[in-house]
């Protein structure tokens, strides 16, 4: 049958029914970028309409005085996020070589699981977790506290991240270092990891990025304080929970703060996200052993 | 200095799947042996014994006795110091990409623990003129990654590798296969000069090669070692009637 | 390619040359004396399993600390507090009902405005949308899924709630008034705020994840639809969605998972009332809203108790979300990147 009779087979229904879906889901991709587009133009607007130096280099003013600013926020954020990361990154890198280099098995099957699985545990119950394991015990808030809760989110992602990253690099490669009689542990690290580095490192910035924003897991954790703290064993602000307070006051100042400190947020994960790519291409990190 | 190799009974299995029957080897020193047969005869497996590369995969398995030198290698001998004394080149030419050509060369020293620098920068410079690479590489041996190299280059960047950490024996299995005439022709010439120091077995399908580069060569078939013999005995008058089907082209 | 073509000179073995022969340098094994790291090896491998187990008892963990935590409340009230409406800390009385209910209703209907759109997107993004078009599109709205919560409630708060109640509950109360769920006092805060946020933030799980399974439907699939002369569209019934059922059940549980346990921008602008009432403008509450508002303020011991039990409630309900979901992402994109062996 030749083609040209096959189109003219075709009804007029079905050709409109197909324009009218293709139409639908045109019009379903500028409904769904609408709000994102209207949250970053309102964050821009708002944000820099309302930072300033004092804004990034002060600590808050009690209510009714105008002025002051997030210092403590920004500066406890990076404290509570490092405590984090030095916790939850070497665990979900040793699970991810675990599951990638000897996982082949029922039990790394289960880890599989409950990795994905954890994946979905809300933020909020984690911070409860986080809660009784050491603020009841140490019985008062801290970065600290605030830190696990974030690592125990981290930890899934990388591990998940790392291992697709490792099984990603040939075996050949293992098999050429083995060749030159390296043990097999340091051909791991040092072969395959490093290989496989800027892969890892795109993960770890992922669990880093969503966790950079949390603010659930930190309300009970770390807590808030008004003040500069550098303590990791005291109550610490974060500039997410700052974010919050301010958002549900009733002041016109703490709202205009609050969308600063939004503006800061967002351009704090970005840049931190960035700088380490750019770090991986550039190769500063290539060596890490 | 190169050493003789000795095998014994070697049977070696995939799984449930037995890939080698009772295979028996003197591999003289300091000459190079060709192993040929048709493709999944064994030849791979058979080379990967002898460096105990084949246990590494999951669920292989060797019995037998393998005598390196002065070292019965299945029996109180660490694999990975074997290794270091038998070196291996593969079919595919695997240099590490994250690594400039002179970490790819000094790779065996580095990650072994060994640190002398002074030491490491000659042993790089012998190795890569040894294969026969330093001429075009000794301007870019930092700047450049071992995977930026060209196929034949690399496959001699990886025999420098393998000859950096000054093993006794050198193990191919079919290191042209992936190469061009040309870096073939180089490879072949490298292999030709090299077996004055050390024993190669290399394993090649490429019968003109195995004359080409090998003083004995042995015929596998089926996971058997069929015939084994001075190469130009296997090319001009086998015993076997298989080797000599095998050798005159009317299979495989 | 042939190396036998290769006429080569050394045929036969002439000596070879006495230049190469000096470099080639014997020297003693540099590394003879050097541990062979079985050791070592064994120690790593420990040190991961280590890692490994690890994250099995965080997971152990967090129900041993939700177990114990919720023990008191769970003697007190037994299977009542489930289905309890009066939630009264001043005189210790606790029933979870109307946070569950909040949760459900604003859960499903982020859902009930997620799903086409999500499905939707990832429909034009894999089968419909020119080639260049396809990276920018997918990465403006996974850049959705990078917002933290907290903004998202910000921006709800300032900008999504006098919408609501200036342009959008006005008309819906004229229109649909009469159903009874869009009436009320439109305070713009409410249920219906809620489902919206939620439904923003879910669109990008569900639809990267849709995508996923869309890609992996075999293209002979869509080959044999058009074969038989159906329209694009026809084809992507047919073909495509067809094939794809399992995975986007998956896609859109995992989204109800998220929303499910999803806290902050919910908390903003929910209302925070314990109450059930049939109009979508109505205030609510959350599970994960009382935990948020509540935690850091309970002071008796059956208060927290009865906290953490809603917080174990919350986790066991996404947990089983989640892994229903898992199973049936995994049952269509199957497995990982096998590894391959020399
Ligand atoms: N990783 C492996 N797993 C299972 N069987 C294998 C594996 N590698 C090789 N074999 C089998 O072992 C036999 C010998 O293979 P090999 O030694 O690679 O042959 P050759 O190198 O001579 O081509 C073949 O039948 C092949 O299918
Ligand atoms: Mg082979």
């Amino acid at each position: 049958m030749p083609n040209s009779v096959r189109v003219l087979q075709i009804s007029l229904r079905r050709r409109v029914m197909d324009r009218f879906m293709t139409a639908l889901a045109a019009l379903t991709v500028l409904l769904v970028l609408l709000p994102l587009g209207a949250i970053f133009a309102y964050l821009l607007y708002r944000g820099f309409g309302s930072i300033s130096w004092a804004f990034l280099t002060q600590i808050p003013k009690p209510v009714g005085e105008a002025g002051g600013g997030m210092a403590n926020g920004i500066v406890g954020t990076v404290l509570i996020l490092g405590i984090a990361s030095v916790m939850g990154v070497p665990l979900g890198i040793g699970a991810g070589i675990y599951l990638s280099e000897y996982g082949q098995n029922r039990f790394g099957d289960l880890v599989r699981f409950v990795a994905d699985v954890m994946n979905g545990v809300p933020s909020i119950v984690i911070g409860i977790v986080a809660y009784g394991l050491v603020v009841l015990r140490q019985k008062h808030f801290s970065a600290i506290a605030g830190g696990v809760a974030l690592a125990i989110m981290m930890v899934p992602t990388i591990t998940r991240t790392t291992e697709q990253m490792l099984l990603l690099v040939p075996h050949a490669l293992r098999e050429a270092a083995y060749g030159l009689g390296v043990p097999r542990w340091r051909t791991t690290l040092s072969i395959t990891l490093r290989t496989a580095t800027s892969g890892v490192v795109t993960g770890i910035m992922l669990a880093f990025a969503r966790v950079a924003g949390e603010t659930a897991p930190l309300l009970f954790t770390a807590f808030g304080n008004q003040f500069w703290n550098l303590h990791a064993n005291q109550p610490t602000a974060a500039l997410s929970l700052q974010i919050f307070n301010y958002a549900i006051s009733p002041f016109d100042e703490w709202h205009r703060q609050a969308w600063a400190g939004a503006l800061v947020l967002i351009v704090l994960i970005v840049a931190a996200v960035s700088a380490v790519r750019i770090a991986v291409s550039r190769g500063t990190l290539a060596g890490v052993r | 200095m190169g050493v003789e190799i000795k095998v014994e009974k070697i049977n070696a299995w995939y799984g449930k799947t037995q890939a080698l029957f009772d295979i028996d080897l003197d591999v003289l020193a300091n000459h190079a042996t060709a192993l040929i047969g048709p493709s999944g005869c064994g030849k791979s497996t058979f080379i990967r014994c002898l460096n105990r590369m084949h246990e590494t995969l999951p669920g292989a398995r060797v019995t037998g006795r393998v005598q390196i030198g002065d070292l019965d290698i299945y029996k109180g001998t660490s694999a990975t110091q074997l290794r270091r004394r038998v070196g291996m080149v593969f079919q595919k030419p695997n240099p590490f990409p994250s690594m400039s050509i002179y970490d790819n060369v000094a790779a065996g020293l580095k990650l072994n623990g060994f640190s002398n620098r002074k030491q490491t920068d000659e042993i790089v410079e012998t190795a890569l003129k040894s294969s026969a690479l330093w001429d075009e590489v000794k301007d870019s041996l930092h700047k450049q990654s071992g995977a930026s190299l060209s196929g034949g280059q690399q496959q001699r960047l990886c025999i420098a590798r393998a000859l950096a950490v000054q093993p006794e024996v050198l193990l191919m299995d079919e290191p042209c296969s992936a190469l061009d005439p040309i870096s073939t022709g180089k490879v072949e010439e490298l292999i030709f000069q090299l077996k004055s120091k050390y024993t190669i077995v290399i394993v090649t399908h490429n019968m003109q090669q195995a004359g080409r580069v090998a003083e004995f060569t042995g015929f596998f078939l089926l996971g058997r070692m069929i015939e084994f013999d001075k190469t130009e005995r296997i090319f001009t008058n086998p015993s076997d009637k298989r080797t000599e089907d095998y050798v005159t082209g009317r299979f495989g | 390619m042939s190396n036998q073509a290769v006429p080569h000179p050394s045929f036969g073995g002439p000596e070879p040359d006495s230049v190469a022969r000096e470099q080639v340098k014997t020297a003693a094994n540099p590394l003879l004396g050097f541990s062979g790291g079985e050791g070592a090896d064994t120690a790593f491998r420990f040190a991961m399993l280590a890692c490994a187990v690890g994250v099995v008892a965080l997971l152990g963990l967090i129900v041993y600390q939700l177990v114990t935590g919720s023990q008191l409340s769970w003697h007190t009230f037994g299977w009542k507090f489930f289905g309890s409406s009066d939630w009264n800390p001043v005189e210790d009385q606790f029933g979870a009902f109307p946070f569950i209910y909040g949760t459900l209703v604003s859960s499903f209907l982020a859902l009930a405005i997620a799903v086409p759109l999500a499905v939707g997107v990832a429909v034009f993004i894999t089968e419909m949308c020119p080639g260049w078009l396809k990276g920018p599109l997918s990465f403006t709205t996974e850049l959705l899924a990078a917002i933290p919560s907290v903004i998202y409630g910000l921006w709800a708060i300032f900008v999504m709630v006098p919408l609501l109640r200036i342009w959008v509950q006005p008309f819906l109360a004229r229109t649909l008034g009469w159903t009874g769920f869009f009436s009320g006092p439109p305070y713009g805060i409410g249920m219906l705020a809620a489902g919206i946020i939620l439904a923003i933030m879910i669109i990008p799980i569900i639809s990267s994840i849709s995508r996923e399974v869309l890609t992996v439907v075999p293209q002979n699939q869509r080959e044999a639809a058009l074969a038989l002369g159906a329209t694009r569209w026809e084809m992507i019934r047919i073909g495509v969605l067809r094939n794809a059922r399992a995975g986007i059940v998956g896609a859109i549980i995992l989204g109800l998972g998220r929303a499910l346990g999803e806290t902050m921008a919910v908390t903003m602008v929910i209302g925070n009332r314990p109450e059930i009432a049939k109009s979508l403008f109505a205030p609510g509450y959350t599970m994960a809203s009382v935990l948020a508002n509540e935690f850091s303020e309970a002071t008796g011991d059956v208060y927290l108790s009865a906290l953490i039990e809603i917080g174990l409630a919350l986790f066991f309900v996404t947990i089983v979300v989640n892994a229903m979901a898992r199973l049936l992402v995994w049952s269509v994109t199957r497995g990982l990147p096998a590894r391959s062996n020399a």
